[in-house]
């Protein structure tokens, strides 16, 4: 008997009870990376400058995300007497939120099969699979935007002004390089939910038989420089270090969140984080397979995600900052000229072998 | 549910609308607009568009009204702006009005055909909403379509040239 998809018209209640159950999940789960990927970094970038990283709190220093939490929570909460409040207060929400909801196109794992009254259901887990998928991704971190700008604006302080201005730029120039690194995939694909990009790169490597079937079609084999571009552009987005401009400790204080305190600068830090998380997740998805590989969907997803996020750090620990003027000759002269050839070539390819 | 969803995000969207206008800074305002674009991706979301949606977030949210917020923090435009330009706001509010009673005048007076057009929700569910306005968009539209994509190009071109000191 062939599995029934669970859906809101054969089981509402049952529906309802795996949705709620998927995000939480989902939530909790990327609560926990966002936590312990402080840890994992100050600890990464600790051994690689030959330091020991936090060891004080808890076996291995492994409370001390917890220990940062609470000090923060415990912080007096400041709001600049000349800061305009409203704005002031939303912002780290609005920078937050975008990247929490983009998790919610991703696909974690295949199906998963269980059986309820002898009828065989199909969860996908996935929160939701909207067949506009990559846009409602490249819609979400368009918004992201605005929590950086807001903090800028609202702050009344000049770092605070400069390093806005400074994120606002670097990430519409970065924006459009990686989305348009994305389209090759979407004319590979030829579909943009996620799911059923996924599934697209179950099939055999470059769609040549002779290969042995545990090759699969991911497409970084087939789209190389669209991946270096996707990875490229979005740490640049996300503000990761060789990007890390709007922050630039040694000339704007803290950029855009120099004036904020307490639980607040701790959502812009989470924000960071989730940020790294949601993009490690969407290139593993678009570029690697998503869930595919040899062990359980979910934990070839999560080790994916986690190579990607060691990668990042890594890359922290490694490059110096990129001056601002050099940013921007990368961004517009380098890499979206390379985007859109990438495009055109694509389509050529496309057209020939079709 | 379809209809409570409709009027809420209905009410939204006035009210952030009115709002555009009536804010004191202008970067209440921008956010304002921006509150009132997502709820306008919410109805193209209930009108079955959800290609639409996403560009409209994209595009006009995502984009242009950062481009606008950009300006706003690079000229550090104040409250006294707004305040400079006041003296035609009863002729534009009555303008607006007397338009908006146009518009619904015409809405209500015409009578529907009854007619149904080839697109339906059956079609848009089998094959996707982003197909068929690629496929209308490069076969039945193209004309305007290139006619509009050279439009741009002429855009970016005129700012090119006027933001270079030599040409």
């Amino acid at each position: 008997m062939t599995p029934e998809v669970l859906s809101l018209s054969n089981a509402p209640a049952l529906w309802t009870a795996a949705m709620l159950v998927k995000i939480v999940v989902a939530f909790s789960v990327l609560m926990g990376i966002v936590a312990y990927a402080t840890w994992v970094e100050r600890k990464v970038i600790g051994r690689m400058q030959t330091r020991l990283g936090p060891t004080m709190t808890g076996p291995m220093g492994l409370l001390q995300p917890i220990a940062d939490g609470l000090k923060l929570f415990f912080k007096e909460d400041i709001i600049p007497s000349e800061a305009s409040k409203f704005a002031f207060v939303l912002a780290p929400m609005m920078i937050l939120a975008p990247a929490l909801i983009s998790m919610a196109v991703i696909p974690f794992s295949g199906d998963f099969l269980f059986t309820f009254d002898g009828i065989t259901y199909a969860v996908p887990m996935q929160i939701t699979d909207l067949n506009i998928g990559i846009l409602f991704i490249l819609a979400m971190a368009g918004l992201g935007v605005y929590g950086i700008v807001l903090a800028g604006l609202a702050s009344n302080s000049k770092y605070s002004l400069i390093g806005g201005i400074r994120a606002s730029a670097q990430m519409i120039s970065y924006e459009l390089a990686a989305g348009l690194s994305i389209i090759a995939i979407f004319m590979l694909s030829e579909t943009l939910s996620l799911s059923g990009i996924v599934a697209a790169q179950q099939q055999v490597l470059w769609g040549i038989a002779a290969l042995p079937s545990w090759m699969h079609n991911w497409y970084i084999f087939s789209q190389p420089l669209a991946f270096g571009l996707f990875v490229v552009g979005s740490m640049a987005e996300i503000n990761r270090t060789p990007f890390d401009l709007p922050e630039a400790e040694t000339e704007l204080v803290s950029g855009f969140c120099t004036e904020y305190s307490s639980m607040k600068y701790a959502l812009f830090f989470m924000a960071e984080y989730a940020n790294m998380v949601t993009i490690s997740a969407i290139a593993t998805t678009l570029f690697l397979g998503g869930w595919d590989g040899p062990f359980p969907g979910w934990i070839n997803f999560l080790l994916k995600v986690f190579a990607f996020m060691f990668f990042f750090i890594w890359i922290r620990a490694t490059f110096p900052r990129l001056r601002y003027d050099q940013l921007m000759q990368l961004g517009w002269k380098i890499m979206l000229p390379l985007a859109l050839g990438n495009i055109v070539v694509t389509a050529i390819a496309v057209l020939l072998w079709h | 549910m379809f209809t409570f969803f409709f009027y809420l995000f209905a009410a939204v969207a006035v009210f952030s609308a009115f709002y555009v206008a009536k804010a004191r800074s202008p970067v209440n305002s921008a956010l304002w607009l921006v509150t009132n674009f997502i709820c306008l991706a919410v109805f193209y979301v209930m009108l079955e568009a959800p290609f639409m949606a996403a560009i409209q977030v994209m595009v006009y949210a995502g984009a242009i009204m950062v481009l606008i917020i950009f300006v706003i923090m690079l000229l550090n435009l104040g409250t006294a702006v707004k305040k400079r330009y006041t003296h035609a706001l009863f002729w534009g509010g009555g303008l607006s009005l007397l338009m908006l009673f146009i518009t619904n005048y015409f809405v209500r007076h015409g009578a529907p055909t009854g007619q149904i057009g080839t697109i339906t929700s059956q079609t848009i569910s089998s094959y996707g909403h982003t197909e068929l306005i690629g496929r209308a968009m490069f076969t039945d539209f193209l004309l305007p379509f290139e006619i509009a994509s050279i439009l741009l190009l002429v855009a970016i071109i005129g700012a090119v040239i006027l933001s270079k000191r030599e040409v």
